[in-house]
């Protein structure tokens, strides 16, 4: 456990020896077998705990699409009972939002922050751990209602479907311990990754320098910061009117089921953000290393981030223009969310110019960054139409909604989680994994997911709400739903190559290297898998692109063979951060 | 259900109603600008990815950025986005707005039915420019829909009711005060315009007018908010009648609602027979009886 603690027995030996650098990577016995994975407070182990949990939670949220497709996949089928078809998508879309994508970002910011800013580890190891294990918590809590009665009432639950008179059952209140749990896990989380970009960058990072990632988990951190003491007071209400007799949703006793929707939504759409932002920060840093070409307009993308954020706070009712709302409100929700398709557009159109004249390589990262590009556009697109009040009456709560919210979910985070485990994984293994079956894998995904999720746009156009768990065969509503089902094995069968893959190249993958992709950050500046200390010496910041100046110099130097410029000394690296830089 | 048989695949349903048919051309609007976007976008990516794949000898070229060109599509991207909210703006009174009754639609003045029953308009609530609709209640429950239609005065209670079906006038503008009593639900009728979300505590509005050509038709819909197990089987379905068709049904409706009030009279008069001598008699007047106008 101690590994990660204090660095200091090095540096008065090192000291003493008066060396310029400090050449031990541990201090330490290092820990092994299970109990150093239970007691370690080391942002890489704790970043592959987080990454292994929330795959085996995307797993199941995945065998739970499959399973409510399988439903759809013929009219009036009975292959589930309507009371385990809600449960099955109260599962799948809880799963999916809690306990896979918000924390898998937390995962990849785990173990990628501090490398790529030249930091030791997080600011505050131990709730580092903490963060973790109130996620397992969360996680174990929820999906422990299985075994007596999971929640019906969708992801959003809606009051006053989710009161005790209309689910009395205990799967709500398992629902209310997860948003609890999960959201103490991410709020310190975030509060973490706050202090450690704040504070632990290496010498000459300033922000005009900082990673685009990590630009987006500093806003991932802040809009987690702004949203969710929000939902945990809305779920705190919920809890005391389902079992201390409060009225706060109840509309006979003086409550409002409209409050619910806008203290949900007000951290339901800023969430939306949390899930795709950091997605947007993975994009920004592989299309320029397999570009061979600077990010074009690294300011412009860093603003667009955090003007995205900014404006994400602002457009939470168009998810309720339905209800019974003023004009005005729907027009100002309307405005607002047309707003932030400008910051949106900017970036796909950044994105693109960093290809333009590049030498592109078609590496599985860069193939689901272009995959993620080309699909993310259609949910940006699809998102407009549902921003038009007058149209979203037609489209709200019908397929079409599951259609632009997959669309951004999966084609816009879930390709960008893919494309950052395929760039990472041989920094955080040493194994580079398979380009044969990450293209294999990345296609079969694209074409599974066109497949599965276009045709719902037209599913809902003909009419077809969400979360019903039978339909009649109006029109081609059968046929379309068959295609859907079939598209969604396509996509599992994908996401199983990746698995596969990512199985075989941990104990065949070849040798990586510390910087096989000639990456432009500094986690490539160090071994793979980094040692616990991270980094001996880290050099100092001269621009965005850190490695590549280190590479031309080196490249100089071979050439005039002049001396390397003195680096700083890695182990004090916290202690510098901590000044002004 | 061959309401919604015409299905079309890449707009949404119309046809039953003209604000219905408003929504479908503001879409097609918005359709149309995003498939330049997606051709546009798409396109430069394509290109991109196509035209600069890494070949022997090529270099990238070291661009960090365009200030002028990202102000540029910046700049685009808002003008976009206003042509859209003008669009939506024009489009707004159409769609928000009731018309009024064609002449050859119910006559509101006079007939029992509407007759009197003028609603305020209101923020929210809209009414046809002569003030005069057929105003219906439609009430969500788990999981079937009740429709309460007027019938002249302030008493609710006694008014013509069904379940499900609803049956309207063609030509007539009707109005609906959309109601939930126990969670949450949603109307729509997709070929009659959009969803309207019905609350426990409030009272949302919308309104649509079927043209004569579609007299005889049965438009479906189901409740589109979830609202427990059997969300899916919460169907809704709108029958346009012509109007002499639509008083004989309101008529037939009365008729029936008071014989089987009768027949219950007489029912608990018998029950209660043997037990004349106490005065438990005069529950006949009580709250199944409802007296009718």
């Amino acid at each position: 456990m101690a590994t990660t603690e204090t660095p200091a027995p090095t540096t008065p030996r090192a000291a003493q020896a008066a060396l310029p650098q400090i050449v031990a990577h541990t201090v330490e016995r290092p820990g092994t077998g299970w109990t150093s994975w239970l007691t370690t407070t080391d942002h890489k182990k704790i970043g592959i705990m987080y990454l292994v949990l929330t795959f085996v939670f995307f797993i199941l949220g995945g065998v739970e699409a499959l399973l409510i497709r399988l439903q759809l996949a013929q009219a009036n089928n009975t292959l589930l009972t309507p009371q385990t078809y809600n449960e099955l998508f109260t599962l799948h879309g809880t799963t999916m939002v809690f306990l896979f994508v918000v924390p898998v970002w937390a995962g990849f910011g785990n173990y990628f922050v501090p490398l790529m800013i030249g930091a030791r580890d997080m600011a505050f190891p131990k709730l580092n751990a903490m963060s973790f294990w109130m996620l397992l918590m969360g996680g174990i809590v929820f999906y422990a209602s299985i075994f007596y009665s999971p929640p019906e009432c969708g992801w959003t639950c809606y009051s006053p479907l989710s009161s005790s008179e209309y689910l009395p059952t205990a799967g709500v209140d398992a629902w209310i311990f997860l948003i609890h749990l999960t959201g103490i896990s991410s709020l310190i989380g975030a509060i973490n990754f706050y202090a450690t970009i704040a504070n632990m960058r290496a010498p000459g990072m300033g922000w005009g320098r900082l990673p685009l990632f990590v630009w987006a988990v500093l806003t991932y951190a802040v809009l987690l910061i702004l949203a969710l003491p929000v939902i945990a007071g809305a779920v705190t209400l919920l809890l005391t009117d389902r079992n201390f007799g409060t009225h706060f949703y109840d509309a006979s006793s003086g409550g409002s089921p409209l409050l619910w929707q806008h203290l949900f939504w007000f951290f339901g759409h800023p969430e939306v953000y949390i899930m795709i932002l950091p997605g947007f920060g993975v994009v920004s840093e592989i299309l320029p290393v397999f570009a061979r070409k600077p990010i074009f307009g690294y300011k412009a993308i860093a603003a667009a981030t955090v003007v995205i954020a900014f404006l994400g706070l602002l457009v939470w009712a168009h998810h309720m223009f339905a209800t019974p709302s003023p004009t005005i409100v729907l027009v100002f929700f309307m405005m607002s969310s047309f707003l932030i398709a400008v910051p949106t557009g900017v970036k796909i159109f950044n994105w693109i110019a960093t290809l333009w004249r590049g030498t592109i390589e078609y590496k599985t990262p860069l193939l689901f960054c272009a995959g993620f590009l080309g699909t993310f556009l259609i949910g940006g697109i699809t998102g407009v139409f549902l921003a038009v009040f007058p149209v979203d009456w037609q489209l709200t709560d019908t397929y079409f909604v599951v259609a632009h919210l997959h669309y951004v979910l999966v084609g816009g985070s879930v390709f960008t989680i893919f494309a950052a485990l395929y760039y990472w994984f041989p920094k955080m293994t040493g194994r580079m994994m398979s380009e044969g079956l990450g293209r294999a894998s990345f296609w079969t995904m694209l074409v599974g997911f066109h497949t599965t999720f276009f045709v719902q746009h037209a599913i809902g156009l003909d009419g077809m709400p969400r979360r019903i768990y039978e339909y009649d065969d109006v029109g081609n509503l059968e046929l379309y739903n068959l295609i859907s089902t079939f598209g969604s094995f396509i996509l599992a069968a994908g996401i199983g190559l990746t698995i596969i893959n990512v199985y075989r190249s941990l104990k065949r993958g070849a040798t990586a290297g510390p910087d096989p992709w000639k990456g432009n950050t500094l986690e490539w500046y160090t071994q793979s898998p980094p040692p616990a200390n991270n980094f001996d010496s880290v050099p100092r910041i001269r621009s965005v692109e850190p490695m590549k100046d280190i590479r031309r110099q080196v490249a100089r130097q071979a050439m005039s063979a002049e001396p390397m410029v003195p680096v700083a000394s890695a182990t004090t690296a916290p202690e510098q951060g901590l000044q002004p830089s | 259900m061959p309401g919604v048989a015409a299905a079309d695949f890449w707009t949404p349903e119309s046809g039953g109603s003209s604000n219905a048919d408003a929504i479908d051309n503001l879409y097609k609007f918005v359709l149309a600008i995003g498939a330049v976007i997606f051709f546009g976008v798409e396109g430069a990516l394509f290109y991109s990815l196509w035209k600069f794949k890494a070949r022997k000898g090529a270099v990238a070229a070291q661009i960090r950025g365009n200030t002028r060109l990202e102000i540029a599509w910046t700049v685009g991207a808002a003008v976009i986005v206003v042509v859209l909210a003008v669009a939506t703006f024009a489009a707004l009174p159409s769609i928000r707005n009731p018309e009024t009754s064609a002449k050859d639609g119910l006559d509101l003045a006079t007939s029992g039915v509407a007759q009197g029953v003028l609603v305020a308009s209101g923020p929210t609530k809209k009414l046809p420019p002569d003030g005069k609709s057929l105003n219906i209640k439609v009430n969500g429950q788990q999981y079937l829909w009740r429709y309460t239609y007027p019938d002249g005065d302030d008493n609710t209670l006694n008014n013509p009711f069904s379940y499900e079906e609803m049956v309207v006038p063609t030509e007539t503008t009707v109005t609906l005060d959309i109601e939930a009593q126990d969670v949450a639900h949603s109307w729509w009728i997709p070929k009659l315009g959009g969803k309207f979300d019905a609350i426990p505590g409030y009272t949302n509005y919308t309104w649509f007018k079927v043209p004569q050509k579609m007299e005889g038709t049965t438009f479906t819909g189901q409740c589109a908010e979830l609202c427990g197990r059997n969300h899916a089987n919460m169907t809704a379905r709108v029958r346009a009648v012509s109007p002499t068709d639509f008083e004989a049904f309101i008529a037939q409706r009365r008729k029936d609602t008071k014989a089987a009030d009768e027949a219950a009279a007489k029912q608990r008069k018998e029950v209660e027979a043997p037990a004349a001598d106490q005065p438990a008699a005069d529950e006949t007047s009580g709250p199944t009886a409802t007296p009718l106008p």
